[in-house]
């Protein structure tokens, strides 16, 4: 069963490569009366330009981890480090970009939302911020929108502006809960292509939450499996071979069947095929 | 397999550059003026003024209720001669010291209420327990404290802007979402920082409720107030010249009083909150 889960050692050995260790870690929500367990002793680790993807179905607890690795949540037991430092709180160093639209400041423009963290986290001077914000504003194409207030905007504008905003903090790790999730599907592609474009230009390092196999198969180079209630590590596969050209390829196809057969755990239909796909993935750099 | 035999023929239309018609035409002129919400004011005003004046002259007794035109006419007078300028004044000043402390004390409680579980226990009792006790029924206990003067005044003009004002503020900050809170501890803002950089422009609207309503009861329990003991050190506010031309059954002159009651409510709350509104919670998009 635990043939994908790297042991705890592993990692600790690794750790000199290792930007974002998550060891052991599990983490439990309260509500009034009972505290329920959201993820059971998950490990993983994201090495520097890293793509790396969480991916199950709801209730796997890909939500909380990604807000456990943001600060905002205590790990039950293990413990998260990033960079060798351990993870006890809300840091600039981990800048979250969030699923809801609102999560743009309504009373700032395009541009004051995206000085606002470098102002707030008191990381760089006001004019150093400001010719950060115009860079990034640009990198995502909405240079003549800098002074747009967010209300004005599009959904698929206000997740560029928050991704330059979080951009713009030159964080050690993007983290990014479901960021398209709440767009229509011809926006959702046309960000997935433009995210990749930023990861080609800046080169940053990504944790990113989502439901869809085949987002996560095109924006990551490597997808942590996840199983629900609780949330525990089902496999980890490597994905840097695909992109949104070739979405429509057989091995494309092949790989989203895989990693369905695992998520909702069905026996494989055509030993072949599962074979191929493996080998396939195997052999890729 | 039957090849497929469609119902009707595809097509395909080359489209030309749109230039029919254009695209944006101005509305009549009319409807243009109607979007002022000013000019349909100034209507109802003076619907309301004509009304006014019919009845009074059909009644036909200035002592009980003179007309439009008679309390302009005394309004005029009392502002020539400068009168209602100094009441007014008067009353103004000691509103706004007792509004701003008022806000003040309103900010403490509730930025204290945020940020720990006693402060938001302290907040609920004060508010419920002192939230429905009408200023007015302070008021002999203030003359007791404080006699006869500005002393008591702001202390229950402060108690009535008090306790609406930390409402209003602590319902605003509950309402800011989960995600603009995550926003701000991710960029390291905590406690006063995030309540002031976070909390207050996200709560805005609430908070400019809050102040509106604030505002309305004190400037409520100051005129009363007056009426009730009047004149502070010699020099009384619109309250007190309310009450003496009362006295003296200048009927036309207690009509005017209240007309600047009611003006100088109108004027705030059409220039001060308004604007307000307008530059921010209506130009970010945070209220229609």
């Amino acid at each position: 069963m635990n043939a994908f889960t790297p042991a705890p050692s592993l990692l600790r050995a690794a750790s000199t490569t290792t930007l974002l260790e998550v060891d052991g870690v599990s983490l439990e929500y309260r509500t009034a009366e009972r505290s329920v367990r959201a993820t059971h002793q998950v490990s993983f680790a994201v090495d520097p330009g890293d793509r790396f993807i969480l991916l199950g179905p709801s209730g796997c607890g890909k939500s909380t981890l990604l807000k456990a690795a943001a600060g905002f949540l205590q790990p039950q037991e293990g413990e998260m480090r990033l960079a060798g430092q351990r993870i006890d709180g809300p840091g600039a160093d981990r800048i979250v970009v969030f699923q809801e639209f609102d999560q743009l400041l309504p009373w700032k423009t395009v541009k004051q939302n995206v000085m606002f963290p470098l102002l707030a986290s008191r990381t760089v001077t006001r004019a150093e911020a400001e010719a950060r914000a115009v860079l990034y504003i640009h990198k995502v194409g909405l240079g003549s929108f800098a002074d747009a207030y967010p209300h004005t905007l599009s959904g698929g504008m206000k997740a560029r502006v928050a991704i330059a905003r979080a951009l713009a903090m030159q964080p050690k790790i993007l983290l990014m809960d479901e960021p398209f999730a709440a767009l229509d599907a011809l926006t959702r592609r046309k960000m997935q292509e433009e995210l990749l474009a930023l990861w080609r230009d800046v080169n940053f390092t990504l944790l990113f939450v989502t439901h869809s196999i085949e987002e996560a198969l095109i924006v990551g180079n490597r997808i942590l499996l996840l199983s629900p209630h609780p949330g525990r590590v089902r496999a980890e596969i490597n994905s840097e071979q695909f992109d949104l050209t070739s979405s429509g390829s057989e091995a494309f196809q092949a790989a989203a069947q895989r990693i369905h057969r695992l998520l909702f755990n069905e026996s494989a239909p055509a030993e072949s095929a599962y074979q191929d796909t493996a080998v396939l993935l195997r052999s890729a750099p | 397999m039957t090849a497929h035999i469609p119902s009707r023929p595809e097509y395909e239309i080359a489209l030309a550059p749109f230039t029919e018609k254009p695209l944006e035409h101005t509305l009549p002129l009319a409807t243009r003026l109607w979007q002022y919400g000013w000019l349909r004011k100034g209507l109802i005003l003076i619907v309301l003024a004509v009304i006014w004046e019919l009845v009074a002259r059909n009644q036909d007794n200035d002592l009980l209720l003179p007309g439009f035109l008679q309390t302009a006419e005394a309004l005029f007078n009392g502002l020539a001669s400068g009168e209602l300028l100094v009441k007014s004044a008067a009353s103004l000043d000691v509103l706004l010291r007792s509004y701003l402390i008022g806000i003040l004390l309103a900010f403490g409680l509730t930025t204290l209420a945020v940020s720990t579980q006693l402060g938001r226990d302290l907040l609920s009792t004060l508010t419920s327990m002192l939230n429905p006790l009408p200023a007015i029924a302070l008021l002999p206990l203030a003359l007791l404290w404080f006699g006869l003067g500005e002393g008591s005044l702001i202390f229950v003009l402060v108690h009535s802007v008090l306790w609406p004002m930390a409402l209003n503020t602590y319902a605003g900050f509950l309402g800011v979402s989960e995600t603009q809170r995550m926003a701000g501890r991710n960029y390291g803002l905590k406690g006063v920082r995030f309540v002031a950089l976070i909390l207050v422009p996200a709560a805005l609207p609430a908070i400019l409720s809050g102040l509106k309503v604030g505002w309305a009861f004190a400037w409520r329990t100051l005129i009363a107030a007056e009426l009730v003991f009047g004149a502070s050190s010699g020099q009384g506010g619109l309250g007190w010249y309310i009450y003496q031309n009362r006295n003296e059954l200048y009927t036309d002159n207690v009509f005017a009083g209240l007309t600047v009651v009611i003006l100088i409510g109108l004027l705030v709350e059409n220039l001060i909150f308004n604007g307000l509104e307008r530059i921010t919670i209506k130009r970010w998009g945070m209220q229609r």
